[in-house]
């Protein structure tokens, strides 16, 4: 039945065979535009270093050559540690952020919970107003003295009012309050209708909130830019910014910590700096067409008002 | 229930509704937990502002309360330096644009988005075009660098082989804002349109058909009926993000070029300006201070919005 009235309202909303074409070689064209970064760091990181040098970084180069990836599996210790930091924080902090944000939103979701406003409106002013860089800083170094710990990179974005927002929209449209009256009059306590009957119906929007949770984590570099100095807390993506602005880091760990590598006499550099990048994407430019589904829903959830 | 909330008993009254909650009262808990320690503390460090703020060895808490307080001395310091015209200058100046660039071409890809007639395509473009949406800031920089590289950029390449001389981009000013604006409206295309193609397709069919009998060509059909059902969504978001208009995005203003000095009457915004003076100085107190108006003014905008939300669409408003 839907298919039949897509079919209709296709054919009544749409453009003419003309002008269909035009727009869709000109949203063809951008969206290359939108995979074209994709493409060219990969190609960047499979160019030989002889021709980055002499021809600078091309879109399709003379030699191909794997060298800098074996570099990275050789030797890049500092590479996979940053990516196992960053696996570590993403799963961390989105299993807490979820866990904290959908209990809270649960609980102000309930009609019955006589505090619901005061919490309500406790979460809502975070929207309102920013504390600022300068006091979260001092906080989160000089009150919980977390600099360079790991934590700080997780804390700190572990819990989310926008997420409570997503998750008390969802509760009050798909948890329905006669579900739970209907479990009370049988007998369950609060905790058991919140563990046995809300929590298998809220998995979709917590898989929602999920995404957005774990998508924030693994692109997060301010974080550790303002957090953390040493090596062994630093995520992949700020390791991106620290490379791009000096490369002779990675270089220098790996000429002294690598000296088995490859076999090759010069570091490729220039390749290697880009397969990070390549490192970096890969897991999102893999996965994002499959959520991407969830994610727009998330987005058009809206009634975010309260 | 009823029976127990006694007037004349207001504290047991009190704790027996704290008892009688208690289940919700543990599910809040650990929010509460995180919105004390990384929200309403950090409100309250906000007082940094005001002091010359010296740490002691005696802890957070201490030096808080016990830094010589100096009134409004910081803000005025950040006001009377130069720093604040041109941070002032860049944050409004660019969020105007991106206001502008952003709520234009949302609109002009979701409308047509709508009105593609092969479903699949229309997919692929989606896909495409959220990618840049979710690839970070330094994965971006890294790619513009690609291109503006002095020694090995893309476009350097071109202009020697031309025989011309290499640009030094990153000490190259003029160029930045117009990347700066073209990157972050790029980045966003994907994600803005979505509100506003998901709006036009929820328009019922009969609306077309009707103007359709009525003799209208497409382009009036978009202009009268496509555009007028987007425009209370779209007015919602515009005014809905004038709120933002005193933030930007750190990754695009600092991250994305390099942080280069050179380039500072550009891309100093006032998050770049804090995080450099959080960065590079020690005087916390006039970084506070400049936060803490950013923050001021941002309450305003939004408080301002909010209130014409409410008075054009009340049931869009925010509270």
């Amino acid at each position: 039945m839907r298919k039949k009235k897509h079919i209709t309202a296709v054919d009544i909303r749409s453009f003419g065979a003309g002008t269909n074409l035009v727009f869709n070689i000109f949203l063809l064209i951008f969206s290359l535009s939108c995979l074209f970064p994709f493409f060219f760091i990969i190609v960047v990181s499979l160019t030989q270093e002889s021709d980055i040098t002499l021809y600078g970084y091309q879109f399709w180069p003379k030699h191909w050559t794997m060298a800098s990836y074996q570099y990275l599996s050789n030797s890049g210790s500092q590479v996979f540690h940053a990516f196992g930091v960053t696996v570590f924080v993403t799963v961390v902090g989105t299993v807490i952020n979820a866990m904290c944000s959908s209990t809270y939103a649960y609980a102000i979701s309930r009609r019955d919970f006589a505090f619901a406003k005061f919490f309500t409106f406790f979460a809502l002013l975070q929207m309102l107003f920013a504390p600022g860089m300068v006091p979260q800083y001092l906080i989160v170094t000089q009150m919980l003295h977390l600099k360079d710990n790991i934590w700080a990179l997780i804390l700190p974005s572990a819990f989310g009012v926008y997420n409570v927002l997503i998750m008390r929209s969802f509760f009050k449209t798909s948890v329905p309050e006669e579900i739970i009256e209907a479990a009370r009059i049988d007998g369950a306590g609060e905790l058991r209708i919140f563990s046995k009957i809300v929590i298998p119906l809220a998995v979709p929007g917590i898989a929602t909130i999920s995404l957005f949770t774990a998508l924030g984590y693994w692109n997060d570099w301010f974080n550790a830019m303002l957090y953390t100095n040493s090596d062994a807390v630093t995520p992949i993506q700020y390791l991106l910014v620290r490379i791009q602005n000096n490369i002779s880091m990675l270089t220098q760990q790996m000429q002294s910590g690598g000296s088995a590598a490859a076999g090759l006499s010069q570091v490729p550099t220039e390749a290697i700096r880009f397969a990070v990048v390549v490192v970096a994407t890969l897991p999102i430019a893999l996965t994002y067409p499959f959520f991407q589904k969830h994610f727009v829903k998330g987005l058009t959830v809206g009634g975010v008002k309260g | 229930m009823i029976l127990h909330e006694n007037p004349s008993l207001p504290k047991i009254g009190f704790f027996k509704k704290l008892y009688d909650n208690r289940i919700f009262l543990l599910l809040v808990t650990p929010g509460t937990i995180f919105l004390i320690v990384f929200f309403y503390i950090p409100v309250i460090a906000n007082l940094v502002a005001f002091q010359d703020f010296q740490y002691s060895d005696a802890g957070f808490w201490y030096s808080l309360f016990h830094s010589p307080f100096v009134g409004l001395k910081n803000f005025k310091f950040f006001f009377a330096s130069a720093d604040f015209w041109i941070v002032l200058r860049n944050t409004v100046g660019y969020n105007l644009i991106f206001l502008g660039l952003n709520f234009f071409f949302a609109i002009f890809f979701g409308v047509v988005m709508s009105q593609l007639r092969n479903r699949r395509l229309l997919k692929v473009y989606q896909t495409s075009m959220l990618f840049p949406y979710f690839i970070s800031w330094p994965i971006m920089a890294a790619f513009l660098y690609a291109f503006l590289s002095t020694d090995k950029g893309v476009i350097n390449h071109l202009i020697q082989s031309m025989n011309g001389t290499p640009i030094d981009f990153y000490n190259t000013p003029g160029v930045w804002p117009l990347l700066i604006i073209f990157l972050g409206v790029w980045k966003g295309i994907g994600y803005n349109s979505i509100l506003y193609f998901a709006t036009a397709m929820g328009i019922d069919p009969a609306y077309y058909d009707a103007a359709m009998m009525d003799g209208a060509n497409k382009w009036q059909q978009i202009k009268h009926v496509t555009l007028p059902h987007i425009l209370p969504v779209a007015t919602l978001m515009l005014i809905l993000n004038i709120g933002g208009m005193f933030r930007t995005d750190i990754g695009l203003f600092y991250i994305v070029p390099k942080a280069s000095a050179p380039l500072i009457n550009v891309t100093q915004t006032f998050d770049t300006y804090i995080y450099r003076a959080l960065s590079t100085s020690s005087d916390l107190g006039m970084s506070t201070a400049a936060g803490l108006m950013q923050s001021l003014v941002g309450v305003l905008l939004i408080l301002g919005s909010n209130a014409i939300v409410r008075k054009l669409q009340p049931e869009s408003s925010l509270f």
